[in-house]
């Protein structure tokens, strides 16, 4: 189905089951311990062996001699897979360096080595055992240093307007330079996989949100034919861009098994993950605003440096400034650095989230110069079209109603403007806010779905779901289109025999993946309808029946005694293109900062959100805390420390890598508008997993402002950057 | 890192364990299956030892090598999926189980040195079809979304509300006297070792109080 002119009424309109809080359909799985993730398929393969990750000791250079005899020799070793033993591989076309490395090393943790043995503990003893000897070489590892040799990309360039002219004769400019560290997706199921072979057929169990785009990368890497590889993953315990791309755990499972002869599980030991993965890169953002008196912006300009390994790609910072606010005079730039740290690349919001813990706070900043409510400032500055291309307008956009009922909602006008002003007892507290934006991305995708005799519906598609819901928002979706309950639908994820789908990544998951589906059932509808005799265009399906008049009939009545199959995807015209789609929201968030040790703890949050038709309030309420809770961490304590000197990340683990834990959050409140966008799909939805991320940190930032007169303007905000700085003791 | 002093070491575990084993070695009860003497997870040539205790509520004997964790005895040898490797370091709470009822970090502590305890894992304190209180709070509020944490958060929040009950103060309960009510605040403090990435914390809390809330 061809998705190119805007939706009109469809029977997801009925929002019988579509729309409707449900609990989730994997819930008895999930919390029984009976979900099946990459690593517990081991009733699917037999005599399985275990593999352990050697990772390189060094960030750059190359290996001069690797002694593998007293691995080989220690009890239960099965085979030890090397870059000199492995046989030619390629390299995917996502990955930027090789997933196993040797003898050039390219950073820190790349996997050198896998040991195959019976057991666990003995391929780790034996990985122990590698004697690896190195010729280390000099690398670039710091980004501020490295900052003047960053080139310009094209990517997210743009100029509107004159912007330097504009700078130089607004009344009331800021100007401000911003950092975001590097972070870590640090999700909760490290990156594992299992492999097996039969003749020159692969198979793989794996953690992987876009398994089309794995078991293509898997093949090319392999050099093995594309249909000969198949990747199963119906369970994934956390992503959040870091399990979007082929990563060392599957390739190395592959080649372990190929190696061994018998199917291998391997999974990236957490101290490697940091280091062996992806991670999203640090940046240096310089913000440049002018406005009139009136507080309308005349200019705005943002510019963002970051790094990545030689091929990488920049961390799109300024992207949201493109359309985030009015103004005539406009300019944005990225420059990217070449770095010899691990590979950088998308985590949850790339762009928008780092640009956005800057953005936002240069806006609290100049609404404070201004003398204008940061609220209203925003308000002032909002924009119906792209301000780059006037005639462009926004699908839908309503920043001003989530600003307007978050501030009534949230008690905006207790903030005392005057910061350090608000106590209690030895308590300085404050309230911030922020604007959330981030783009509605849409991806084709694809379903299949069986109806049988009893009018059961099966749909099988290789989206996944990790975290975010899809197997119930998908279930929903088929239950309605074809007028059945709930309990009549099965969902199959996560398995490259499946249509491919939009997998999960960048908010488009979703929409995307039911839209895919509703195509799938649109067919159907057409199928069974002409089996049983009906018109298509005036059958209603209902109830398990599909009736027209007086005459209705049993969905399964169709199948026959075999199954009614079909197949279809939804493909996106250029909707995108004519319309600018996008979702938007306002953070609210108030903290408390000890008076006297510095130490802030976040005490109100609330999220108002608006991205169209929401398919599923409870799960996508979840998605909008979770990111939120992430934005916490953003705000508050992560931040991948960088060894300047040797290229690592040192707090390689969930103990060094701080994220918040249950004592850091409060409760949490998220208001979704009630919104349709016909641009967006037949669904009428967007995205909201990574809405919920964009501005929290910066609303956080602004609160601390505001209760400590403290403007920090780098993340992460710890007390030792302003202890020194807090008021003084009453 | 190896130590020239590691072989020693290890001797001295597998001496010690094998005392530990002698002196408890305990009667198999009806319903105890005997593992076969190479399990698939345990390979040729590894320090061996024989150990018997109780998986929710069922005798196990086995032989595991003894470098192997109670988690991966549960995950690897016995099959019980359901606790969670996060880390293996003991810093996500993820592979949480009870062991007497109290709740421990199973990657934290080995196989051998549970000789006849009673250990409690997710699939122990409820099924798809006969869902624990706590399971099924969760769900409601959906105190979950990747479900990687969940085993271990669930196992944590009956073992907290235990805790409660039983009067054993934490670092927020305002005396160390009095008993320690069920608040955000308690709940909050006392599952902060089970981190939930995707965070559901807000749901998880609602969920673990509605149960706490439950006439028992």
């Amino acid at each position: 189905m061809k998705f190119d002119t805007p939706a009109t009424t469809n029977p997801i309109d009925r929002m019988t089951l579509v729309g409707q809080p449900l609990d989730r359909i994997d819930g008895r799985l999930k919390t029984t311990g009976k979900a099946a993730y990459a690593y517990e398929h081991q009733d699917a393969v037999r005599r399985h062996a275990y593999g352990y990750v050697l990772g390189a000791a060094i960030a750059k250079g190359r290996i001069t001699a690797m002694d593998l005899a007293a691995a080989r020799a220690a009890p239960g070793v099965l085979a030890v897979v090397t870059a000199a033993n492995a046989g030619p591989l390629d390299k995917g076309e996502m990955n930027t360096a090789p997933l196993l490395g040797g003898p050039q090393v390219d950073h820190y943790h790349q996997a050198i080595a896998l040991v195959v043995a019976e057991s666990f503990e003995q391929a780790r003893d034996a990985a122990l055992a590698i004697r690896v000897d190195y010729a280390r070489a000099e690398g670039a590892y710091d980004l501020a240093a490295a900052r003047d040799t960053a080139e310009k990309v094209k990517q997210s360039a743009s100029a509107t307007g004159d912007f330097e002219r504009a700078f130089a004769a607004a009344p009331v400019t800021l100007e401000a330079t911003y950092t975001t560290p590097d972070q870590s997706h640090a999700m909760m199921e490290p990156h594992a996989s299992i492999a097996a072979w039969d003749g020159d057929a692969l198979v793989v169990w794996t953690s992987n949100q876009m398994i089309a785009w794995g078991a293509g990368e898997l093949a090319k890497t392999l050099r093995m034919p594309r249909e000969k590889v198949r990747l199963i993953s119906p369970f994934i315990g956390g992503g959040f861009g870091g399990k979007l791309f082929l990563r060392a755990d599957a390739l190395l499972a592959a080649l372990g098994a190929r190696a061994a002869g018998r199917p291998v599980k391997v999974a990236l030991q957490r101290p490697l993950v940091a280091n062996n993965t992806t991670h999203r890169p640090a940046t240096i953002q310089r913000i440049r605003l002018g406005a009139g008196q009136d507080g309308r912006i005349t200019a705005i300009g943002h510019e963002s440096w970051s790094g990545d390994q030689k091929g990488g790609q920049p961390e799109t910072a300024v992207d949201q400034t493109r359309l985030l606010y009015a103004g005539a005079n406009r300019l944005t730039q990225l420059r990217l650095a070449v770095l010899d740290l691990p590979e950088g690349n998308a985590m949850r919001a790339p762009g928008e989230a780092p640009g956005l813990m800057a953005l936002e706070i240069a806006m609290d900043e100049m609404a404070e110069k201004l003398g204008l409510d940061p609220v209203e400032f925003r308000i002032l500055n909002d924009t119906q079209v792209d301000p780059n291309d006037p005639k462009r307008p926004f699908s839908q956009r309503q920043l001003v109603e989530c600003l307007r009922l978050g501030a009534e909602r949230f008690g905006w006008r207790q903030r005392n403007p005057r910061p350090g002003q608000a106590r209690d007892g030895r308590w300085l507290t404050g309230l911030g806010v922020a604007a959330a934006f981030r783009n509605n991305l849409v991806m084709k995708s694809g379903a299949r779905i069986r109806l049988n005799s009893r009018g059961g519906i099966t749909v099988e598609t290789d989206m996944t779901d990790i975290g975010t819901g899809s197997y119930t928002i998908i279930a929903q979706t088929a239950a309605e289109m074809m007028g059945v309950g709930m309990d009549q639908v099965t969902v199959r994820l996560g398995d490259s025999s499946f249509p491919a789908s939009a997998g999960s990544g960048g908010q488009w998951g979703a929409n995307s993946a039911t839209a895919g589906v509703y195509a799938a059932c649109v067919k159907l509808r057409e199928a069974v309808a002409q089996a049983l005799g009906f018109n298509s265009a005036d059958a209603v399906f209902e109830g398990g029946e599909i009736r027209a008049g007086n005459r209705r009939v049993a969905l399964g009545q169709a199948a026959g005694a075999a199954e009614l199959v079909v197949e279809d995807s939804i493909e996106f015209g250029d909707l995108d293109k004519r319309y600018q789609q996008s979702t938007f929201g306002a953070h609210f968030v108030e903290v408390a900062v000890d008076s006297a040790t510095g130490e802030a703890r976040i005490r109100r949050m609330l999220a108002v959100c608006a991205a169209g038709r929401i398919l599923n309030p409870k799960t996508a309420r979840s998605q909008v805390i979770g990111a939120m809770t992430m934005g916490v961490g953003g705000a508050l304590m992560e931040e991948l420390a960088v060894d300047r000197r040797h290229g690592f990340f040192v707090n390689h683990d969930l103990a060094g890598y701080e994220v918040p834990v249950h004592a850091d959050i409060p409760h949490q409140e998220v208001i979704f508008l009630d919104e349709t966008d016909p641009v967006s799909s037949p669904m009428k939805a967007k995205g909201v997993g990574e809405l919920g991320l964009c501005g929290v940190a910066a609303a956080i930032a602004n609160a601390v402002h505001n209760a400590t007169g403290v403007r920090l303007r780098d993340y992460p905000i710890t007390l030792d950057k302003y202890l020194d700085r807090l008021p003084e003791l009453a | 890192m190896r130590t020239p002093d590691f072989a020693a070491t290890r001797r001295d575990l597998v001496m010690g364990a094998t005392l530990t084993t002698a002196a408890v070695a305990t009667p198999r009860r009806p319903g105890a299956r005997a593992a076969a003497a190479d399990t698939p997870a345990t390979g040729p040539g590894a320090p061996v030892m024989k150990i018997a205790f109780t998986v929710n509520g069922a005798a196990r004997t086995l032989d595991v090598d003894t470098r192997t964790t109670l988690l991966d005895a549960l995950r690897e040898h016995l099959d019980l999926t359901g606790s969670k490797k996060g880390c293996d370091h003991g810093q996500c709470g993820a592979c949480t189980v009870l062991v007497g009822g109290r709740r421990i970090n199973a990657c934290l502590t080995l196989a051998v040195m549970h000789q006849g305890d009673e250990i409690t894992t997710v699939e122990g304190l409820g099924t798809p079809d006969r869902l624990h209180a706590m399971q099924a709070a969760f769900i409601k509020h959906d105190g979950y979304q990747c479900g990687y944490c969940t085993p271990g958060q669930i196992c944590s929040s009956v073992a907290v509300l235990e805790e409660i009950r039983a009067g054993i103060p934490s670092h927020v309960s305002a005396e160390l006297e009095a008993r320690p009510q069920v608040t955000p605040a308690e709940i909050r403090e006392r599952m902060s070792g089970n981190i939930c990435r995707c965070g559901a914390y807000s749901n998880i809390v609602d969920a673990i109080t509605e149960v706490a809330e439950r006439p028992a």
